[in-house]
């Protein structure tokens, strides 16, 4: 009884333990500098586009594991669409923003167009726009590096530049009080809610966890965030990229979880010919996923941009892939209808510490790529084999 | 007497829940067309599948024994090795190759690394030729008609050196010259000494090529009739495919729930495959409902019977669909799943793992799907209602299942029909169409769900059941509607219908449509 428990413990938080794991084994080789506060920051600097997109491509994944692999060619397309603006047309910053979520939401559109109601391949529409965009982005930038430092505002608000952290409006020293301040009220609000809900589904008589199980859940959650606020309060302070990451995060994990039209990308993946009889229309939910997947990816070419302080044409490349890598390490199912947000940015984060942790050890770039596919392709074996019930062989 | 090619003895099999051979015996005697004949599900294709080796050897009890030796088949290669061939009933070709590539597939001339192809189409127009088939081997699949294609999937078995040839409804989908054809073959073949067995719902074709019949009745063995010796009459064979005992095992209605109020009226309902689009599966159907009826459509499968209620169902099947259909006296168009579902229409499938359930998702997600509308607010859903509904319907309906957030893919093929039926119920329809609802469940939960049922006919719903079981629809409808190969070939008072009867009518139909 208990074996099985510990087994089922196991399978649900796998990716929780492999990340702590694999952190401790990085904290140890490289003799804790993967904790410093600098490189907890910086962790969430760089794999910031990989949050936003992955998001969006569990969507796509949801619908029945299709992926969307024109993101990194539309992310570099949007981007040089947004500094060029800037910088040669001196567009208003923000006139300059909407223009590249319009964009990006259009060829989403377009894209998710041929997918839905044409019925065209995604691997195939998503492939032509993957060579489209990238060739479009150099036919914009005239193959050229555009430098937006000058344009200050929009670098530092997508976090970029030196001073792209939350200003510290306490004026404190070495901490960042405001910092620390946003990590308590955020571990106050997180508990209240955990609470609010139990006392809600308590007094209508629903189901709930047990008391202690429930407190060591919310605990751990909230000695993560304090952690977190606390490390970041030691650097400069909530870097700004972080907001939006937080904002994309929650809307669309509320989205998945706890409204109709993300349960449509459940059902479409879990089984399309019973979400149709059931009087769901199927293929507004494609064209959805791969609309929002566009929507998402201009966020992400704002927030490349703005971290490289310059659009090239050479952006982006394979942001596709760390999108649908984390998707599947995150526990997505290749075959669609199961995954959630928070399982793909666990995803994401480990995909993170792993580049992380093996720059700082030094290791090679052509070694961590080995690496990285290595891990991809042993979480996606697990997730098959574990829903076969451990077996490893399909035919046997 | 002749030698005995085949001998299955006590053949046993049984599936999760339900035992779908039960000691059953079958002795062919070489160079002999020997029939199959039962009603669906009685188990004459699981035979076949035993014997050809798609349920290898150690999944049934019981022996096989063929040409005096003991066969252990694990797969189709080990039976068709000792010339053994099946044909099933739906054709397995591959419609962008030729016929040639299609004859040898698995069984290419020429060695390993280099297929011989002017080896494989010149043996391919020799076997043509012997079955009659005046196409080049060239040809691709997909550019000959049905009736030509089964004659390739017959040469395809004879260029596997079949001795023992298997017909699954060989001619189910053929017109009746091509039939016609067909059985003059498997005559000609006789008498060059091939041994056939040919599973048919069409006894007449059966009672003029069969040397001897089997019935096959509920997974046993019933007779074996042997031309010129046994009186081989359709009517005879008729008493044997459906002559049990009816006992109580359909729950008995409190009191009449049919009013005179007519629920729903379809006229004229024509109906073209989406595929085949010339192709008509329903044709001129006219049907009407009654508030509080239990309307059974009965028919063999393939008769158009999904096909109808599909395209009845906001037109989720099919393609020209034409006709009328008035629901509580007013006429709608329902161009869409959401419309049906608004006129209070419900479809519950024959097939609930492909078309009605998400087998990954649990059982409270897949009891709401069809009406997220009732347990949500400006799109947010409410959980603790959804699983308050949830657990109401697991409770109403006898669901066994720990909790609700059990996937749906882990229970028995009964609590997942109690599934799919709550989630229809959840959209609180007027008119239920179930479709096959008892299929591949075991006696107990069959029980349960015609008390569910009755239940809904005390509400003032009006149920249509297609069944492929008549002692179901016998047991069970105030009035019955026979279908046949699209068209309505007659309807019966409950009271007034028995097997024979139902089955009368559907072959009369038969013979008169060829």
């Amino acid at each position: 009884m208990n074996k099985a428990k510990t087994l089922e413990f196991i399978k649900k938080y796998t990716m929780i333990i492999v990340l702590i794991l694999v952190t401790a084994l990085f904290a140890w080789q490289t003799n804790g500098n993967i904790l410093l506060p600098m490189n907890i920051s910086s962790l969430i600097s760089q794999n910031a586009y990989v949050f936003i997109l992955a998001t969006g491509m569990l969507l796509c994944i949801l619908t029945g594991g299709n992926i969307d692999l024109s993101v990194g060619s539309v992310v570099c397309f949007v981007g040089a669409i947004g500094a060029v603006l800037m910088v040669n047309f001196k567009v208003n910053m923000w006139l300059a923003i909407l223009v590249m979520i319009i964009v990006g939401t259009l060829i989403g559109a377009f894209q998710g167009f041929w997918i839905a109601f044409v019925r065209i391949p995604p691997f195939i529409v998503t492939l032509a726009g993957m060579l489209a965009f990238r060739g479009l982005s150099n036919v914009v930038l005239d193959g050229m590096t555009v430098s937006i430092k000058d344009c200050t505002t929009f670098v530092n608000l997508f976090g970029g530049g030196a001073n792209c952290y939350i200003p510290d409006f306490f004026g404190g020293g070495s901490i960042n009080l405001t910092c620390v301040f946003a990590g308590v009220l955020a571990t106050a609000v997180y508990v209240f809610i955990q609470f609010k809900n139990r006392a809600t589904k308590v007094k209508k008589g629903y189901e709930v966890e047990k008391m202690p199980t429930m407190v060591a859940k919310t605990a751990a959650m909230a000695a993560v965030i304090l952690a977190l606020s606390i490390s970041l309060a030691m650097h400069k302070g909530i870097p700004s990229v972080l907001i939006w990451v937080l904002i994309v995060v929650m809307v669309y994990g509320y989205i998945t979880s706890n409204t109709t039209v993300g349960r449509y990308f459940y059902a479409v993946g879990g089984n399309e010919k019973a979400t149709k009889l059931s009087g769901i229309n199927t293929d507004k939910v494609y064209f959805l996923a791969y609309t929002n997947m566009g929507f998402l990816a201009a966020l992400a070419g704002m927030v490349t941009i703005a971290r490289m302080t310059s659009a090239q044409p050479t952006y982006g490349q394979n942001y596709e892939m760390d999108a649908i890598g984390s998707c599947f390490i995150g526990g997505a199912s290749a075959y669609g209808g199961i995954g959630t947000v928070p399982g793909v940015i666990i995803g994401a984060v480990l995909m993170g510490v792993i580049n992380l942790g093996m720059s700082l050890m030094g290791v090679d770039q052509n070694w961590q790529k080995v690496v990285k596919g290595v891990v991809l392709l042993a979480a996606v074996i697990f997730d098959v084999v574990s829903k076969r019930g451990g077996k490893l062989m399909a035919n046997k | 007497m002749a030698k005995i090619l085949l001998e299955m003895k006590n053949i046993t099999k049984t599936f999760p829940g339900v035992k779908a051979l039960d000691n059953v015996n079958l002795q062919v005697e070489e160079g002999e067309i020997h029939a199959l004949v039962g009603e669906n599900g009685a188990g004459k294709s699981t035979l076949m599948n035993v014997l050809s080796g798609i349920y290898p050897y150690g999944t049934y009890e019981g022996d096989i024994i063929y040409n005096g030796e003991v066969c252990k088949f694990d797969t189709i290669k080990d039976s068709e090795s000792k010339g053994i061939v099946i044909i099933h009933q739906e054709l397995a070709l591959i419609p962008y190759m030729t016929i040639g590539e299609n004859m040898f597939l698995g069984n290419e001339r020429g060695s390993k690394f280099k297929i011989n192809w002017n080896e494989t189409n010149d043996r391919a127009a020799e076997l043509l030729k012997t079955v009659g088939l005046k196409e080049a081997p060239q040809v691709l699949i997909k550019d000959i008609g049905v009736g030509k294609q089964q004659l390739v999937e017959i040469a395809k078995a004879l260029a596997k050196n079949a001795k023992l040839l298997i017909l699954d409804e060989p001619t189910a989908s053929l017109n009746e010259d091509d039939s016609k054809a067909l059985l003059e073959l498997l005559l000609k073949f006789k008498k060059e000494g091939l041994t056939s067995i040919i599973i048919s719902h069409k006894l007449n074709e059966i009672s003029y090529v069969a040397d001897k019949i089997t019935v096959i009745r509920d997974g046993s063995t019933i007779e074996t009739l042997v031309k010129n010796v046994d009186d081989i009459s359709e009517g005879r064979i008729i008493k044997g495919m459906v002559g049990r005992e009816l006992s109580d095992r359909f729950p008995k209605r409190e009191k009449k729930c049919v009013t005179d109020e007519i629920m729903m009226e379809v006229k004229d309902w024509n109906v073209n495959h989406p595929v085949y689009m010339e192709r008509k599966v329903v044709d001129n159907v006219s049907i009407h409902v009654k508030k509080g009826e239990v309307l059974g459509i009965s028919g063999l499968m393939g008769a158009g019977r999904t096909e109808l209620a599909m395209s009845l169902f906001g037109k989720s099947y099919g393609h020209a669909i034409t006709g009328q259909l008035i629901i509580k006296g007013q006429e709608v168009h329902l161009e869409s799943v959401q419309d049906a579902i608004k006129h209070k229409l419900a479809y519950v499938t024959e097939d609930r793992k492909g078309n009605g359930l998400i087998l990954s998702n649990p059982i409270k997600i897949n009891t709401t799907l069809a009406n997220l509308d009732a347990i949500s607010k400006n799109a947010i859903i409410d959980k603790d209602k959804e699983y308050a509904v949830a657990v109401e319907y697991k409770e109403k309906l006898k669901t066994k299942c720990p909790t609700v957030e059990q996937n749906v893919g882990n229970l028995s093929g009964g609590n997942q029909q109690k599934v799919l039926l709550a989630k229809w119920m959840f959209a609180e329809p007027d008119i239920l169409i179930l479709d096959e609802p008892t299929r591949g469940i075991d006696v107990g939960a069959k029980y349960e769900i015609y008390c569910i049922i009755n239940q809904l006919v005390a509400e003032g719903k009006s149920v249509i059941m297609i069944s492929s079981e008549m002692p179901e629809i016998l047991g069970m409808c105030d009035r019955i509607y026979v279908m046949n190969e699209g068209k309505m070939v007659g309807e019966l008072a409950g009271s007034e219908a028995t097997q024979e009867i139902i089955m009368s009518h559907i072959l009369k139909a038969d013979s008169k449509g060829e």
